[in-house]
């Protein structure tokens, strides 16, 4: 893990990647006429007979799927996370995944960092409705890499999945060559004791950021990227709870439901030790640049090192009380 | 033969839809037995026709269907809805061989079977694609998103055919929001439309030759008929939606249908 010091959104990864996989891998791909921002539109243009924009109905754009793969074909479909989970949640649950066909639900524009769209457009609950659905695999990769990556994998892999990714251009952390995606399996990004930092997606970098502001401290804390957050890699995650006995998540999504969810479900299971989320604290967006959004809501470095330290408390507080 | 077994298979239920049921029957008994290309002993094979219940209540008549077909013995339909049945309450494509496609939330299965159609043209081949659609069940805009889809693409290998037995579970589709009529809209969504009595084998049977010969555009039947038909006190009475017959219930309807035959 390094960070290769280039931005890029990971919708424009995936744009790319369809591409470059279309070569070699049989699937169609549908859009709801917004191509143009998912960047489906590269894919449209390479190969335009395997590309079908189902104009502005999320729901049938599903439903079609569900019958391209019935009938066999793998099928990539894409809007934004908003109207992909949200206003087809129950063609998703009813049409794909009930009879677990192989339909990729690739959702771009997730999260606060949508920017100037405001609350309409961020989805903060994908993750929430998408995890609750039987036989859904749910990814959300960090970075440029590992966005194509996630793609590709679920191309080859049979059976629903539902990937998220952002319109907004975060640091590319993982080089391409030596690069592997392991489904199902949490990334240790950075080592330590002191505490663990799991994050998903574009917090992941602020996690990293975090690390090292607190390094200086002289705490060092552990780093865990969850790309998959179903089915979640609870074997990494008791393992940080076991040995570093503090744990704070990191994600671009509301607080309720998504990764800090699933790790707090984990850790009371199987390791209890304190675990505190960072996320958005159950409100709706707003519009805004992106930088000073992320202040507004609290999703940066510096928000992350006050949440550590008072995991870090927590974790004292406990201690003593044995 | 399709009518009693919806009979044996909702009253051994106890529960189920005979209503819009009995009102497909007759069409589920030419696409099966007259229409389409299937294979009971293969039923994934991939170059079948297929069928997708978009009405997915109406299921105890796609299972009486594909009983009577040979996809699973015909004793198996009394065990519908049962917690150890592989026939539940509504098509489910992974438990029940013959059933192409899971429904049961309305407006759904007809946007599947349009991406069945596709796939066809994708893959450039020679099925067609069948499905009933609910009067009611118009009231969902997803059909709409569906037909207009359907339209776009010239589906030719498409036939939508839409169950006009005028009731829905609150009462008369047309004292709801009615989406009737059917016809102009339709025509005007881009479909070569014919309108049949639903219980006329010979209408069904110029019906479905006139679509397989309509190309560059989808074919909808609208096909008007009766919500509990061939059972006399099941016939356009609401209450049978969704309730089944009592033991003396069923020996009378049993009686008129073998009276029928």
């Amino acid at each position: 893990m390094l960070n290769t010091g280039k931005n890029v959104a990971t919708r424009e990864a995936y744009g790319k990647a369809l591409v470059e996989l279309g070569a070699d891998h049989d699937f169609v791909v549908l859009d709801a006429d917004l191509s143009e921002a998912t960047k489906t539109c590269y894919f449209a243009k390479a190969y335009p007979d395997r590309f079908f924009d189902c104009g502005i109905a999320e729901g049938n754009m599903i439903g079609i799927a569900a019958g391209l793969a019935a009938a066999g074909k793998t099928v990539v479909a894409s809007s934004f996370a908003m109207f992909a989970a949200g206003r087809a949640f129950e063609q998703i649950r009813n049409s794909v995944a009930y009879p677990h066909l192989n339909v990729k639900i690739c959702a771009t524009h997730a999260g606060i960092t949508v920017g100037e769209d405001g609350a309409t457009h961020q989805c903060l609950e994908d993750l929430a409705i998408m995890r609750a659905i039987p036989g859904v695999t749910v990814l959300n990769p960090c970075d440029a890499t590992e966005a194509a990556a996630a793609l590709k994998v679920s191309l080859e892999t049979d059976g629903p999945f539902y990937i998220r990714f952002g319109r907004y251009a975060v640091p590319v952390l993982h080089s391409n060559p030596d690069y592997e995606f392991h489904l199902g399996k949490g990334e240790l990004v950075a080592t330590g004791d002191d505490a663990t930092i799991i994050a998903t997606g574009m917090m992941v970098g602020t996690a990293i950021e975090a690390a090292m502001i607190l390094a200086a401290r002289g705490i060092r804390v552990r780093v865990i990227n969850i790309h998959t957050i179903k089915p979640l890699d609870c074997s990494i995650v008791r393992k940080a709870a076991a040995e570093t006995g503090a744990i704070v998540t990191a994600e671009e999504h509301n607080v309720i439901g998504g990764l800090g969810s699933a790790v707090a479900e984990c850790v009371a299971e199987y390791c209890p030790v304190p675990v505190i989320r960072m996320g958005v604290n159950d409100c709706f967006g707003r519009s805004g640049k992106v930088p000073p959004l992320l202040e507004a809501y609290e999703l940066t470095a510096d928000a992350l090192v006050n949440k550590v330290v008072a995991a870090l408390q927590l974790k004292e507080k406990m201690a003593k009380k044995d | 033969m399709i009518r009693l077994g919806i009979l044996d298979g909702t009253h051994a239920a106890a529960s189920g839809h005979p209503g819009g049921s009995l009102s497909i029957a007759d069409i589920m008994s030419y696409l099966y037995f007259a229409e389409m290309r299937v294979n009971p002993a293969n039923p994934k094979w991939s170059d079948r026709d297929r069928f997708v219940l978009s009405k997915g209540h109406a299921a105890p008549a796609l299972y009486a269907t594909l009983a009577r077909k040979g996809f699973f013995p015909y004793e198996e339909l009394t065990t519908l809805r049962r917690v150890d049945s592989r026939l539940q309450g509504h098509p489910d494509m992974k438990g029940t061989p013959g059933v192409d496609m899971s429904t049961g939330s309305l407006g759904q299965g007809i946007s599947a079977a349009v991406g069945m159609a596709l796939a066809a043209k994708v893959d450039k081949k020679d099925y067609r694609v069948y499905t009933i659609v609910g009067d009611g069940e118009s009231e969902e805009g997803q059909v709409w998103e569906a037909l207009m889809f359907a339209a776009r693409h010239d589906l030719d290998n498409l036939c939508v055919v839409i169950d006009y037995n005028g009731l829905q579970i609150d009462g008369p589709v047309a004292n709801i929001v009615n989406p009737a009529p059917f016809e102009g809209k339709l025509a005007s969504f881009g479909f070569h439309v014919i309108t049949i009595d639903a219980h006329d084998f010979a209408q069904i049977e110029a019906a479905f030759t006139e679509a397989k010969a309509v190309k560059g555009k989808p074919t909808a039947i609208v096909a008007n008929s009766v919500k509990g038909k061939g059972v006399s006190f099941m016939e356009n009475q609401v209450k049978w939606h969704g309730s089944t017959p009592n033991d003396e219930q069923y020996a009378q309807a049993v009686a008129e249908i073998r009276a029928q035959m």
